[in-house]
């Protein structure tokens, strides 16, 4: 019988038969039917087959690696809920950084996976492909794997159990709500430069960081848990992510401005976004890890411009709101807080000042900023509610048309000045937060002008209960939007102190732990 | 004799989210049901897509089929990311061992050389069938509206990769690298294989979501995965040649089992929503259906010579059968 002496192949050559081998050139059908959506962004693709596999996984590796991460994570979730594990937090109002987690985060874990599939199916590379249905998959399992982690925390604590209705409604929750879907309405190049590069490449651990190491800290088994878990996927998600910005910019030279245009725009976007992120790090870790400030100063001006050092020789330049964010590192998470501590009756998570110690703490963090400009703001407050008065903001906020957070944000070079800028387009007024949101804003107006801007809905009255008649003596706006956003008044808002969750917390404790 | 463990019961205040209390009533909700019901967004889309705009990034009109609530489509299997990777882990590692099994006795030596050449000449041009149905289900993935649907077409997508894998791998184990080549080649040249392309690229441009789930997952995948892993390889292959083959290509025999029941409780939902879907569906299950059992023609002969056109019946057959237990009318 004859012993065929076979070609021992590489990894390379063996990945490339599981995968670019598979594909073939259409003759019954054209291709631009087949792939409609790579013409149109201007982005010019030569040849699919440079494209470099950032990483080697065959399906059924996939299966097996991540089937035994699951394994280990749910048998963690489950011990977790069987074992009160919510009781060994810091204290009860960490929790409320889950609140933000669950409705903020978790609806974007799923439009990354859908987005992805979409790039799975659209890019004609089949190596672009298969990577961006591996991320596809691993962004569902996100999804997925943080609604189960937190659905033990839903079963006691409040403002966890209506993130569906909620995310798509409230006002804060439509700021990662546009910016997201801002990607996913966006070509495939734009979409996986927002995502793929800016996102999980240049800010992920920005986002990651904060509340993995926040759940390490503050004793929250569960959500700690998914992110080491999560870990390996999201080092798969930045090798992809380096691997399509030099892509993009090695196959045709007048893909770089386009790309350097994507860049600028969604760094701003991602930092506008994480200001989010900054406070829940800054003001809602009982145990906190680190500041945004130096968070900022590591990741970003660290790691972040050692990358753009690597993409120089493209022609990609850093983008110029940096020097901005440099600037703003100081005051942004101070003035989320402010905003919505001063709002707490319209959120879905409590709020509360910081204690004296805590308040030494941003003092010793932002010694630049924070003793003179925020401090005395918080030890006002305080003074108000201790006097039974506490301050609530009365109306509105004037809300940024791009970024869609309300203009807390100061100037940059004047931290006692709201940042205001308009712009006009179609004879109508428009308002932004920076020059940035309003540049973004004018490179697409038409696309622009379509958000659903929390606050114009409201007065447009769009934002109350079917059947609402607001004309009738003594109607109460706020608490109709309540109930359109399905507010449990009384339980889920309001100041952490005295909540349920507080009292809740306490008594379980002293169950667990007093005879 | 029960051991009767203590442990520190709290009261919960809910047992669910809203969304799954709303659906479901107030319990405690399966993993399932929290993984997947309303985890897609549904109001107040800030833009439309530039990809689409006539639509919105999540959109019913998608599809001529019309449901009132998208998931009724739910999964048989109950198939959220965990269970999936889980189950589909047990499988990979049953079939490495048999792989292992196969390579370490050097069986892939002792097959009769006519079966084995005959298995090479019909599976290789699959290769590149998996991936057209692994861009479809991708399609179907993106663009269906529901997380029950969407999700396991994702995980249907994934599953015809690992087939287009697992059938490179046999290709690399019975030849070589030059038999996938040959493969290729005649998926690309042959005139046996041009209707079944043909077939492939039409189902490439198809972009109503509901419509290519029918070409794809009933009507192409319904007759050819029946005719060639159970007519072909357990059936003539292993009667002249043993389990061999059969071994490395269990997966693609136990997968269509499976997913048979996630693809018919699916169209058979959506049938049972009004006379309208019914006749949609059995209108598309009919034109493709027939499309895709005249490509498959000359792909039997090259899997099973003269028992070709008896085995086309008999999974014609069986497929006419699924469609009557998912009512539908299917006339090809």
């Amino acid at each position: 019988m004859d012993m065929n002496v076979k070609k021992k192949l590489g990894l390379k050559e063996r990945y490339h038969l599981m995968t670019r081998d598979l594909a073939w050139d259409a003759t019954y059908q054209k291709e631009e039917e087949i792939y409609p959506q790579l013409a149109y962004e201007g982005i010019k693709i030569h040849d699919w087959d440079k494209w470099e596999d950032p990483f080697r996984l065959t399906v059924d590796a996939y299966w097996k690696y991540q089937a035994e991460k699951e394994r280990k994570l749910y048998a963690i979730i489950d011990a977790f809920a069987q074992n009160n594990g919510h009781l060994t937090v810091t204290d009860a109002r960490y929790v409320n950084a889950l609140k933000l987690w669950l409705n903020g985060i978790t609806p974007l874990e799923y439009e990354a996976h859908k987005g992805y599939a979409r790039l799975g199916r659209e890019f004609k590379g089949v190596g672009a492909s298969v990577a961006c249905q591996m991320q596809s998959i691993d962004e569902l399992r996100h999804a997925q794997t943080q609604i189960h982690a937190m659905s033990n925390y839903n079963r006691f604590y409040n403002g966890l159990d209506d993130w569906h209705h909620k995310a798509d409604r409230m006002w804060y929750y439509s700021v990662p709500k546009s910016f997201f879907e801002d990607a996913l309405s966006a070509g495939p190049f734009e979409f996986i430069t927002a995502i793929s590069f800016s996102f999980e490449y240049v800010l992920t651990n920005l986002l990651f960081v904060p509340f993995v190491s926040g759940a390490a800290y503050n004793g929250d088994m569960a959500a700690m848990t998914f992110g080491f878990s999560a870990q390996s996927d999201e080092s798969r998600h930045m090798t992809l992510g380096l691997e399509v910005i030099k892509f993009m910019l090695e196959q045709d030279p007048q893909n770089v401005p386009i790309v350097q245009g994507w860049i600028d725009k969604w760094c701003w976007r991602g930092v506008r976004l994480l200001t989010l992120v900054g406070m829940m790090q800054d003001y809602m870790l009982p145990k906190r890890v680190m500041s945004w400030k130096e968070a900022w100063e590591i990741y970003f001006e660290g790691n972040g411009m050692a990358l753009f050092n690597d993409l120089a020789r493209y022609g990609i330049k850093v983008p110029e709101c940096v020097e901005q964010v440099r600037k703003e590192k100081e005051h942004i998470t101070h003035q989320a807080w402010l905003t919505f501590n001063s709002a707490n009756f319209l959120t879905n998570f409590h709020t509360w000042i910081p204690s004296k110690e805590e308040l030494d703490w941003l003092d010793a963090k932002y010694p630049d900023t924070f003793p003179k400009y925020y401090r005395p703001r918080f030890e006002y407050f305080q003074k108000l509610e201790d006097e039974g008065k506490p301050f609530f903001t009365a109306g509105l906020p004037r809300v940024c048309q791009l970024c869609q957070i309300p203009v807390f944000y100061t100037e940059p070079d004047d931290p006692t000045q709201l940042a205001y800028e308009e712009g006009t387009y179609m004879g109508e007024k428009f308002q932004f937060c920076s020059t940035f949101c309003h540049k973004i804003f004018d490179n697409e107006p038409e696309k622009f002008v379509q958000s659903w801007i929390p606050p114009h809905q409201i007065f447009q009255g769009n934002c109350f209960p079917e059947g609402t008649n607001p004309t009738v003596e003594g109607f109460d706006p706020i608490r109709n939007v309540a109930a359109y956003y399905d507010i449990e008044w009384g339980r889920e808002n309001g100041p952490f102190v005295g909540s349920e969750d507080q009292k809740n917390f306490a008594k379980w404790r002293d169950q667990t732990t007093k005879n | 004799m029960q051991v009767d463990l203590q442990t520190i019961a709290l009261k919960p205040l809910r047992n669910t989210f809203k969304h799954i209390e709303k659906r479901f009533g107030d319990k405690v909700a399966s993993r399932y049901q929290e993984a997947t019901y309303d985890l897609q967004p549904t109001d107040n889309f800030h833009y439309r897509p530039t990809w689409d705009p006539t639509r919105e990034i999540h959109d019913v009109g998608r599809t001529k089929i019309v449901l009132k609530d998208w998931y009724v489509l739910k999964d048989p299997r109950q198939f959220y990311y965990g269970t999936y990777t889980q189950a589909r882990a047990r499988q990979q590692d049953a079939i490495e061992k048999s792989f292992d099994f196969i390579e370490e006795r050097g069986l892939e030596n002792s097959l009769n050389a006519e079966v084995k050449a005959i298995a090479l000449k019909t599976l290789m041009p699959l290769r590149h069938v998996a991936w057209g149905a692994n861009m479809n289900n991708n399609m179907m993935a993106a663009y269906a509206y529901g997380t029950a649907l969407n999700q396991a077409c994702t995980y249907a997508s994934f599953d015809h990769l690992g087939i287009a894998q697992y059938l490179t791998r046999l290709g690399l184990a019975l030849g070589d690298v030059d038999s996938l080549k040959a493969g290729k080649a005649s998926w690309e040249t042959d005139a046996d294989w041009q209707p079944l392309r043909q077939f492939v690229e039409e189902t490439l441009i198809t972009r109503d979501v509901m419509e290519l789930f029918v070409a794809q997952n009933f009507a192409l995948d319904g007759l050819l995965y029946p005719l060639v892993y159970k007519e072909a390889v357990d059936g003539v292959w292993a009667v002249k040649s043993g389990p061999t083959i059969g071994m490395m290509t269990v997966f693609m025999a136990d997968w269509q089992a499976e997913t048979a029941k996630w693809v018919d409780a699916v169209l058979k939902a959506a049938a049972a929503e009004s006379p309208e879907n019914k006749a949609l569906l059995s209108e598309w299950a009919s034109a493709w259906a027939q499309k895709a059992k005249a490509a498959l023609v000359p792909v039997s002969k090259i899997a099973l010579g003269v028992e070709a056109d008896a085995a086309l019946a008999d999974v014609s057959f069986a497929l006419q059968e699924r469609a009557k237990k998912i009512g539908i009318e299917l006339n090809f």
